[in-house]
């Protein structure tokens, strides 16, 4: 339907009420509105309050063995397991292969997990925005160097690509940093920042056309006032979605890469650390592998479900 | 007997902020081969009322809760879906307002239309193809045969208006309901378009309803014109009186709105005041009342009904308490409505279309159709 | 569309070679050689320095770099540096199980999305719907390897419905082309829905309907037509996923696919092999791409025009 067609349409069915909102309140209160999203701020919330609190609220040291040579059932029920033998109720969800308490490193994992979420992501919108409003802003070989850059890097599949990185990076310094993190916010930075890149310069070259921005540079107002006060903040929108959905992906990242065995290193207690070093043991002792996991699919539906209610708050035509 | 009555209609819709009235109430009926135009701002409901005629309004949020619609001594909104489709695009067609998104971009401009030959008409696919570039020729488009199996980006907006109408055309409706049919396009080409729109419909005797927010496109189209305003009909009447001897000031704040091109006005285009009425909790009176600048106490107060008003054609009628010579009301009977709307070379000009229009009608009445031709097969 | 067609598979190589130059070299960034002093393998100092001989290491990297993509040109990847095979022999031995595997999982994705899209979309708010959305948020949330590890403690470690892992009979295939398939599943389904839903809103839809043809004519004619668009354009990126998916999916059940090597081959630091599986996604996915391309300006006359 054509703009013209719409807003004819939105006259005659007269369906806009006549409270005036504006963009991003009315934003909120659509946020607000959906119980999925909600539930997953709840959710994101806590995970959030346990990775800062996790030195005060882990039982145990995350990394310290206790049942010495022999894993532990959890002391909670498992309702499919029959082979749950030695119940100990100081480790509330037992101990996994080499004897460390399963709850204590489930609570350090989600610290891993949100840093890895949000610091890269961070470093994705810095540059991907500054990077995208100067190419979509000023064209010119700045333009053509970033259109270069993307189109090779969507020749490499991310995930593949950051398997390379980190197998080859991985035993040089770099990698060594922070158990890898450093490595970690490098790799799913350098994959990612391209995206956002393209998208802030798509949205900068449609609204650079739009009257307002002609007639702020009518009247002569500097490049950087016509950036920070009139593109950014209406290019904002699909940014703010794409960064929703960057964190919960960035998140896969580390869990994928460290399940395969080359992301962050023992003894840094990640959820897929824990599933890679776990799952020898899964015939016999699944666990310690079935708990992060369910970590992991409860984090990763949380994010999803809030990125879905800003997408849909922000723009309720832009589904898929 | 009529060939389509519409008596009391209601199209509202079910939305979260509350009940939109988007078509309350409107009566009015259409002879056979006659041309009438509606006439109001968006949101006055002129395009809900041409979709509930052919039951296109989507349901939900939309939903047509009373009246009767009496085409050809049938009333569409009890029949069956299947007898609905029968009538769709058959007696009743459709030319909608944007030429660029009413076709469909994946298909050929012959399959588009021969669709409906080959639905209605029972053709078989080369009988309706020729029938198609009989179609395409008759509204103007250069080498039809050529652009038989050209895709709607290719051709330009006039061009695809003019497939919309050979598409209207096609089974020869007896009535088309054309929404505005040129708002989207250049005004030059608005012209043609007009132009083969009205051309047409005389040569195949088909009766049309012309839906527009432009009084100055109407004057040249039809003989009669309504004009509605927040979901009602507001004033009725001939063309030619309506625009000798309009009654409401609603309608008097559209024939000052109407822009000239070729002249310089002295006075300046006016604009109405102020927005169209929330449908959801519309004014308790006259809903025009709250923009009106001749408005009184009474206004607010009661409804006026449609009736016809006085020192005027019997068949003009108008909302208004200003215009009925009614306890409190009246004011208006006796005003010179000229000095309130201004400019008059607009008037001359309009009047000399509608005279044109006139004219026409009067020639082209029903029974000196061209030999050999009967009602149903058109050319 | 030819001289179209020719002129995408010509930029199919310079692509290629930058990959090839970006995976070069990360793996020559690596401190050291693959034969350095091992622990668990302990090698004499002779043997090395043979073997860095034998394969080159030894020289400046641009020698090496030169040589690897002279071999390339001939279609030679090298040999394994850890078992007694070319990279060649590698994959023409277990791409065929990961083709198999992919192929089965796209077209069973496709044969679910397509219909549940469609319908999910025709019945808004229905049960259908319901929980084609449901498949379509789970599937893309939850990673593969997540609902494997729930998938194999269910059916296999509980239910002993299917073998653990491994590769061969129909058992052993279900759960690994289900697995894969979840996630193409769950993106084909929302793309179908979403591309149905919006071009049931679209005027032309509603001049069909102005015209008198039925809601099954209107469906199969003028809405589908137009959804199937963005449908088939999504079906590169899904093959790309499928290919992603599928070493996670082949690691965890051992199936003995090119993915399950390439994972392997990182871990053990097997350079020609990593570059050489590399490379070969690289082609499938930008092949893909190539496909979906030329598909798309087939079916949209928009495009096939101003070609």
């Amino acid at each position: 339907m054509s703009l013209a067609a719409a807003q004819e349409r939105a006259a005659e069915l007269n369906v806009i009420s006549r409270k005036q909102r504006s963009l991003w309140q009315d934003a909120r209160y659509r946020f607000v509105r959906n119980r999925a999203a909600m539930f997953g701020l709840v959710v994101i919330a806590l995970a959030g309050l346990l990775a800062i609190f996790a030195p005060v609220l882990a039982p145990y040291d995350p990394t310290a063995t206790f049942t010495a040579g022999g894993r532990q059932a959890p002391t909670l029920a498992d309702p499919f397991w029959a082979g749950t033998k030695y119940v100990d109720p100081r480790y509330a969800l037992g101990t996994d292969q080499i004897g460390r308490d399963i709850l204590s490193r489930l609570i350090w994992s989600s610290r891993v997990s949100m840093v890895v979420g949000f610091v890269p992501v961070a470093i994705v919108f810095l540059i991907g925005v500054s990077v995208g409003m100067l190419a979509g802003y000023h064209g010119g070989w700045i333009d053509q160097i970033l259109m270069r850059i993307t189109d090779v890097v969507y020749a490499f599949p991310d995930l593949l690509f950051l398997i390379i990185i980190f197998a080859t990076l991985r035993t040089h310094p770099i990698g060594d940093l922070m158990g890898g993190l450093v490595l970690m916010f490098a790799g799913i930075a350098i994959v990612n920042w391209v995206g956002m890149a393209r998208l802030v310069r798509g949205q900068v070259l449609s609204l650079k056309e739009k009257e307002y921005v002609e007639a702020a540079r009518a009247i002569g107002a500097p490049a950087t006032r016509i950036m920070s006060r009139h593109l950014l903040p209406n290019a904002l929108g699909p940014v703010v979605v794409a960064v929703a959905f960057g964190i919960p992906s960035a998140m896969l990242a580390e869990g994928t890469l460290s399940f395969i065995g080359v992301g962050i290193r023992p003894p840094t207690a990640t959820w897929g650390v824990m599933i890679n070093e776990g799952y020898q043991v899964f015939s016999t002792s699944p666990w310690p592998v079935l708990m992060p996991a369910a970590c992991i699919a409860v984090v990763m539906l949380a994010f999803t479900f809030v990125g879905d209610g800003i997408r849909d708050a922000i723009d309720p035509r832009m589904k898929i | 007997m009529s060939l389509l009555e519409v008596k009391d209609l209601k199209t509202q819709f079910f939305t979260r902020d509350g009940v939109v009235r988007a078509v309350d109430g409107v009566s009015f009926q259409l002879d056979a081969g006659e041309t009438l135009g509606i006439v109001g701002e968006s949101g006055c409901g002129k395009s809900v009322t041409a979709l509930s005629l052919m039951r296109l309004i989507p349901q939900p949020p939309g939903k047509i809760t009373e009246g009767s619609i009496m085409f050809d001594g049938q009333d569409v909104l009890k029949m069956d879906d299947d007898d609905v489709r029968g009538i769709r695009g058959n007696n009743i067609a459709m030319i909608f307002q944007d030429p660029m998104t009413s076709l469909n971009p994946v298909l050929t401009i012959s399959r588009q239309i021969s669709e409906a030959l080959e639905l209605h008409l029972k053709m078989d696919r080369s009988e309706a193809r020729r029938r198609t570039v009989e179609l395409l020729e008759l509204v103007g488009i250069p080498s039809a045969k050529k652009r038989l199996d050209d895709y709607p980006h290719q051709f330009s907006g006039g061009m695809r208006q003019r497939v919309m109408i050979a598409m209207a055309l096609s089974c020869n409706p007896k009535l088309i309901l054309a929404d505005e049919p040129t708002t989207a396009l250049d005004v030059t080409i608005q012209a043609q378009v007009l132009q083969i729109l009205k051309d047409l419909a005389r040569e195949f005797r088909t009766a049309f309803i012309l839906i527009t927010h432009d009084l100055g496109i109407v004057a040249g189209m039809t003989q009669r014109v309504h004009v509605m305003y927040a979901g009602r009909i507001v004033e009725k009447a001939d063309t030619g009186e309506l625009y000798a001897n309009p009654k409401m000031p609603y309608t008097w704040g559209l024939l000052r709105s109407i822009p000239r091109l070729d002249e310089v006005r002295k006075e300046k285009l006016v604009p109405i005041e102020g927005l169209p009425p929330d449908l959801i909790s519309p004014p308790p009176g006259c809903k025009f009342e709250p923009r009106c600048q001749y408005r009184k106490e009474i206004c607010h107060e009661r409804e006026p009904d449609l009736i016809p008003v006085p020192n005027a054609k019997p068949d003009h009628e108008a909302r208004c308490w200003g215009t009925q010579r009614v306890p409190g009301g009246g004011w208006l009977v006796d005003l010179d409505w000229q000095s309130e709307i201004g400019d008059m070379a607009v008037l001359e000009q309009i009047k000399a279309e509608v005279a044109q229009v006139a004219a026409e009608a009067e020639r082209a009445t029903p029974g000196d159709l061209p030999p050999g031709v009967s009602q149903k097969e058109g050319i | 569309m030819l001289t179209y067609v020719v002129r995408r598979v010509l930029l199919l190589f310079p692509t290629l070679f930058v990959v090839a130059v970006i995976v070069f070299a990360l793996a020559h960034a690596a401190p050291g050689s693959p034969f350095d002093p091992n622990p668990d393998r302990p090698l004499p100092p002779q043997t090395v320095e043979r073997l860095n001989r034998y394969y080159g290491v030894d020289r400046p990297l641009y020698e090496q770099f030169a040589m690897y993509m002279g071999n390339l040109v001939r279609l030679d990847l090298g040999r394994s540096l850890v078992q007694d095979r070319t990279v060649a022999q590698i994959i023409g031995q277990q791409f065929p199980v990961s083709a198999q595997l992919g192929l089965q999982a796209l077209f069973l994705a496709l044969a679910i999305a397509l219909p549940l899209g469609v319908i999910s979309a025709l019945r808004q708010n229905s049960a259908i719907d319901h929980g084609g959305i449901l498949l379509a948020t789970l599937g893309t949330t939850v990673p593969s390897f997540v609902v494997a590890i729930f998938a194999i403690y269910l059916f296999g470690l509980n239910l002993g419905l299917v073998p653990l892992v491994g590769w061969g009979t129909p058992k052993h295939m279900i759960l690994p082309t289900a697995i894969l398939a979840l996630g193409a599943t769950a993106f084909l389904t929302r793309i179908t829905r979403a591309s149905m839903l919006e071009a049931i809103r679209q005027d032309y839809v509603r001049t069909a309907r102005s015209k008198g043809l039925s809601e099954q004519t209107i469906v199969v004619w003028h809405v589908l037509r137009n959804a199937m668009i963005p449908v088939a354009t999504i079906i590169g990126p899904a093959t790309a996923a499928l290919v992603t998916g599928s070493f996670i999916i082949e690691w965890f059940f051992a199936i003995p696919g090119i993915g399950r090597e390439f994972v392997l081959s990182i871990n053990r630091r097997d350079y020609p092999l990593i570059m050489g599986v590399y490379l070969l996604y690289a082609l499938i996915i930008a092949v893909a791409n190539l496909v979906v391309d030329i598909v798309y300006g087939l079916i949209d006359p928009r495009i096939r025009v101003s070609k």
